[in-house]
């Protein structure tokens, strides 16, 4: 559909229509338990207090948010940090009665003049990796949740059947109501709940709706995702966006929860009152017009979004293929962004939240469902992103109609692309070494390029299948590994560094073998290895612009830190730095987008009315990027031996990869381990992998000394308690953990660097102990 | 909403303008009620050299498919509105507005823009403005949304 201009009412996807019997869906609904609250306003950004739910005894409350808190923690994901913190033990899992489920908003959350505003952030003790977990996600929920009169949704203890939580902004009242006959896959039960809650029959209404969810694939594996919806008015469907990483739909299903609906009585482009709303609409309308004129000369995000990066990807030999075997493949153009491209509605104002003008929310209408429960059925695909696209390079999966399939399935199925492709890849590559086969995986023949077998998993999983395989399988790649070691299926040097995990979270979708400043940028993070801290690949193989350590650990300390600031407000990450000023290239530092910088200082002012700059937002990430550490450690990870990466993300681990890279390895063999070509060439492939392999691994283990150094951590990779009493926390009970653990590592001789330095190279400090001097 | 295959669309004869700004003033008294014209007034008139330019929208409607809430139609007239109620103000077709007649008042932070109502019609002395009915075909166009230059 390619005409533009079609009035809203007017508008047809050709999707399957369904009627659904509100009514009776409504009527099955028991009220468990109901809080009134006065509603407020947002004054500059905040909503000034949390809401607390507890599913076992019903209790709801508000928490008031004090000045203190917004001055250390700022919002958003600082804010789920406090809560999680006041919350939990060092002892709570997953599926503790006392972990949280905490979906938080930001200051800048909701103001639509400027592109990327409306994100929520989540975060829990994931399944996957036992520390907190956090992600952004896009939808009309977090500034919804914040106009209805909260910064913050904290969601304790779990219910004994299924409930929705509604939160009417409306009426000002919180409900825990059961709900029984809804579906549980999200694109039909968003659409039940919306329709339900909506207060008219009208798309008007119907956009002042959002629901969060996550579908039965949640419920029966570690992967769950939880969708967050956006009524779409010309579609007329609710869209979903993800909060995919570390299982948050997982927790979100072990809580019994159906769904959580929120519902605002109205919205403008002041509902923050931000102090300076001219500043927003000047600042906004600059970035606005840097799109229009420049995003088709750069990543053409409007036209296909993420997936643009596809054919970038490959061209470097970064795109993941046969389980990062390769990063570049011949039949990849098929599924680069033009192919996609052919399949998107267009001329769609596409943002995940209202004003955003980077769109990049693309969508196949009416497609085809091939497979499983909804075989045949018309739906709205929402996506794929890069990051799928990427999964279906590494499933070997080189045809867009499987990789559509794919994420349709995972999303309202609720589970997250990016780990259940990165496992499945996995899964793949051991088959195809006979460590697994049909029978070891329940009958599914999981070989590289096998479209069925890939859906036929995920509708087993969703089934909720016994299957030894299913079970394990969905539980995702670190049990995996310890179930084929247990079983002797393989040699534990395959199963071990083949499987793209570290701390039991999947990859996301780029090779980083030649990056190390990249492999550190997926280790040496907070919750796992998800690109959301640093993408430091092209800084650093392709531009050569961060050759040392000690520069790698300056960009390793930057960019995560400033990443970071855009969770603590409720922001995208895309507009920073995915559209760019047309001289930024004539700047001093070009990959910090300093033009949009400055155009985030002055946001932040204009809505808070405190003023900032630059360095003071690095610092308010600092704040939480120590304490979520901190909080690590507290759980019992969080240390130098929790930052390991399998060795797939460094190098080649198996002789065909060797092979297949064969020049640039043996090169490097020469010129940076100093041996002779003529000695490289008498050595067997095994050898050579050997070689590079010792190398390698040194380099990463250099390379966590210096970035340690530079965060103010201890070389276990503790923060120190001088370190968090700089940046302003005095909490004693904090401040005595992490010395305790300072002292057990002492004790146990883990304070010591841990790279081979020789002749002039030198660790980051001598000095031993050097943080009491600080 | 639409019922008509044409629209009446401003058109200017600058040989006849004074540059009198009559016709601004009129327009911030029906969208502000005030005559200050200037940021107020969706039609602006520009000194260039001897003579006047006018800026004002066209009826093209590339803004339609801008709006993520709804609030730009067009009427039955087949005139693009703007309803203030339903805007959030994102300001996307302010800047997507390739002539940039899509305007912003510090007023208020929804947008306004010309409404075809022919006020400044009326207030110029010289009879330098009139509406003109012109087909909505030769004058409608879309938001770029290709891939690639
Ligand atoms: S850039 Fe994309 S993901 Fe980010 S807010 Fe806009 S539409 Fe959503
Ligand atoms: S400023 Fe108002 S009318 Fe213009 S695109 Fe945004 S919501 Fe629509």
């Amino acid at each position: 559909m390619v005409e533009g201009q079609i009035p809203i009412q007017e508008y047809q996807t050709g999707n399957t229509k369904h009627t659904w019997n509100i009514e009776k869906l409504l009527s099955a609904h028991k009220k468990l338990s109901e809080h009134s609250y006065t509603k407020g306003i947002v004054e500059k950004g905040y909503a000034n207090r949390t809401l607390y739910v507890n599913l076992t005894t019903g209790e709801i409350k508000e928490k008031n948010v004090s000045e203190d808190m917004k001055h250390l923690f700022t919002g958003g994901r600082g804010f789920g940090l406090k809560l999680l913190w006041d919350s939990i033990k060092p002892t709570t899992r997953w599926n503790s009665e006392e972990n949280e489920l905490i979906i938080t908003t930001g200051p800048l959350c909701g103001i639509t003049q400027y592109p990327g505003s409306g994100k929520s952030l989540c975060l829990t003790v994931s399944p996957s990796t036992n520390i907190i977990c956090d992600s952004n996600v896009g939808g009309f929920f977090g500034p919804y949740l914040k106009f209805a009169g909260f910064d913050a949704l904290e969601i304790q203890g779990k219910a004994k059947k299924d409930v929705v939580i509604v939160i009417d902004g409306e009426t000002g009242t919180v409900s825990i109501e059961s709900a029984p006959l809804e579906e549980t896959n999200s694109h039909l039960l968003s659409e039940q709940l919306t329709h339900i809650y909506a207060s008219e029959d009208s798309d008007v209404s119907r956009q002042k709706v959002s629901i969060v969810s996550a579908g039965t694939g949640a419920e029966h594996s570690y992967w769950g995702c939880m969708n967050f919806s956006f009524y779409d008015i010309r579609r007329k469907v609710p869209r979903l966006k993800q909060a995919g990483r570390g299982g948050l739909g997982t927790v979100l299903r072990d809580k019994h929860v159906k769904a959580i609906v929120v519902k605002v009585e109205t919205i403008d482009g002041v509902s923050n009152h931000p102090v300076d709303p001219d500043t927003l609409a000047m600042v906004g309308t600059k970035i606005h017009r840097e799109i229009r004129d420049l995003d088709r000369f750069q990543c053409n995000m409007r036209s296909v979004g993420t997936a643009h990066l596809a054919e970038i990807m490959d061209a470097y030999d970064l795109l993941p293929t046969e389980n990062y075997r390769f990063g570049s493949f011949p039949k990849a153009p098929r599924i680069y962004s033009p192919e996609f491209y052919k399949l998107f509605t267009k001329i769609i104002p596409d943002g995940c939240w209202h004003g955003c003008t980077m769109a990049c929310a693309k969508t196949v209408d009416g497609y085809t469902v091939m497979t499983g429960p909804y075989k045949g059925q018309k739906v709205t695909v929402d996506g794929p992103e890069y990051e799928t696209v990427g999964c279906g390079s590494n499933m070997s999966l080189w045809d867009p109609l499987w990789i559509l399939e794919f994420n349709f399935y995972c999303d309202t199925y609720g589970i997250d692309t990016i780990s259940a492709g990165t496992a499945i890849a996995y899964y793949m590559e051991m088959y195809e070494y006979g460590i697994l086969n049909k029978e070891r995986c329940d009958g599914l023949e999981l070989c590289f390029g096998n479209g069925e077998a890939v859906l036929e998993l995920l509708h087993r999983i969703a089934k909720g299948d016994t299957g030894e395989f299913i079970q394990t399988a969905a539980k995702g790649i670190r049990r995996v590994k310890d179930w084929l070691k247990k079983k002797n299926w393989g040699e534990p040097y395959l199963i071990e560094e083949c499987g793209m995990e570290s701390k039991g979270l999947e990859y996301s979708e780029y090779v980083t073998k030649e990056s190390l400043a990249m492999q550190g940028g997926y280790g040496l993070t907070l919750k796992g290895p998800q690109h959301d801290e640093a993408w430091l690949i092209f800084m650093d193989m392709v531009n050569n612009q961060i050759p040392t350590f000690q520069d790698k650990a300056e960009a390793l300390h930057y960019f995560p830190m400033w990443r970071t600031w855009f969770g603590l407000n409720g922001l995208c990450k895309l507009p920073w730095n995915d559209i760019e000023p047309e001289n930024n290239a004539e700047t001093d530092e070009p990959a910090k987008v300093p033009e949009h910088v400055q155009n985030y200082v002055d946001l932040f002012t204009a809505v808070t009315g405190v003023k900032v700059d630059k360095n003071e937002l690095i610092n308010q990430s600092e704040r939480c990027y120590n304490w979520q550490r901190a909080t690590n450690v507290w759980l019992g990870r969080g240390t130098r031996k929790d930052d390991w990466i399998p060795y797939r993300s460094m190098g080649p681990v198996t002789p065909l990869e060797y092979g297949s890279r064969m020049q640039r390895y043996d090169d490097q063999l020469v010129e940076k381990l100093g041996l002779k070509k003529e000695e490289v060439e008498k050595m067997s492939i095994e050898e050579r992998i050997k070689e590079l392999y010792r190398y390698r691994q040194d380099q990463y283990q250099k390379l966590a000394d210096a970035v340690y150094y530079r965060r103010g951590w201890t070389p276990n990779g503790i923060p120190t308690p001088q370190k968090m009493k700089s940046l302003g926390f005095t909490d004693k009970k904090m401040l005595s953990m992490l010395q305790k653990k300072i002292d057990e590592d002492e004790k146990n001789g883990l304070n010591k660097w841990c790279g081979t330095y020789r002749g002039k190279e030198k660790p980051p400090s001598d000095i031993p102990r050097y943080w009491e001097k600080w | 909403m639409q019922e008509t295959n044409t629209v009446k669309i401003l058109r200017f004869h600058p040989e006849k303008c004074i540059g009198c700004l009559s016709c601004e003033k009129a327009c911030s008294k029906v969208h502000f009620k005030t005559e200050e014209g200037g940021e107020n007034s969706a039609i602006h008139i520009i000194k260039k050299n001897e003579t006047f330019e006018m800026n004002v929208c066209d009826q093209r409607g590339l803004c339609l498919d801008m709006c993520p809430v709804g609030a730009l139609a067009r009427n039955k007239k087949g005139i693009v509105i703007l309803d203030v109620k339903r805007c959030i103000g994102c300001q996307a077709c302010v800047a997507f507005c390739p002539i940039n007649a899509m305007r912003k008042s510090s007023k208020r932070i929804e947008p306004f823009k010309c409404i075809s109502c022919g006020a400044c019609v009326r207030a110029c002395p010289e009879g330098a403005l009139e509406l003109v009915e012109t087909p909505i075909k030769d004058i409608r166009k879309v938001v770029y949304h290709k891939q690639g230059a």
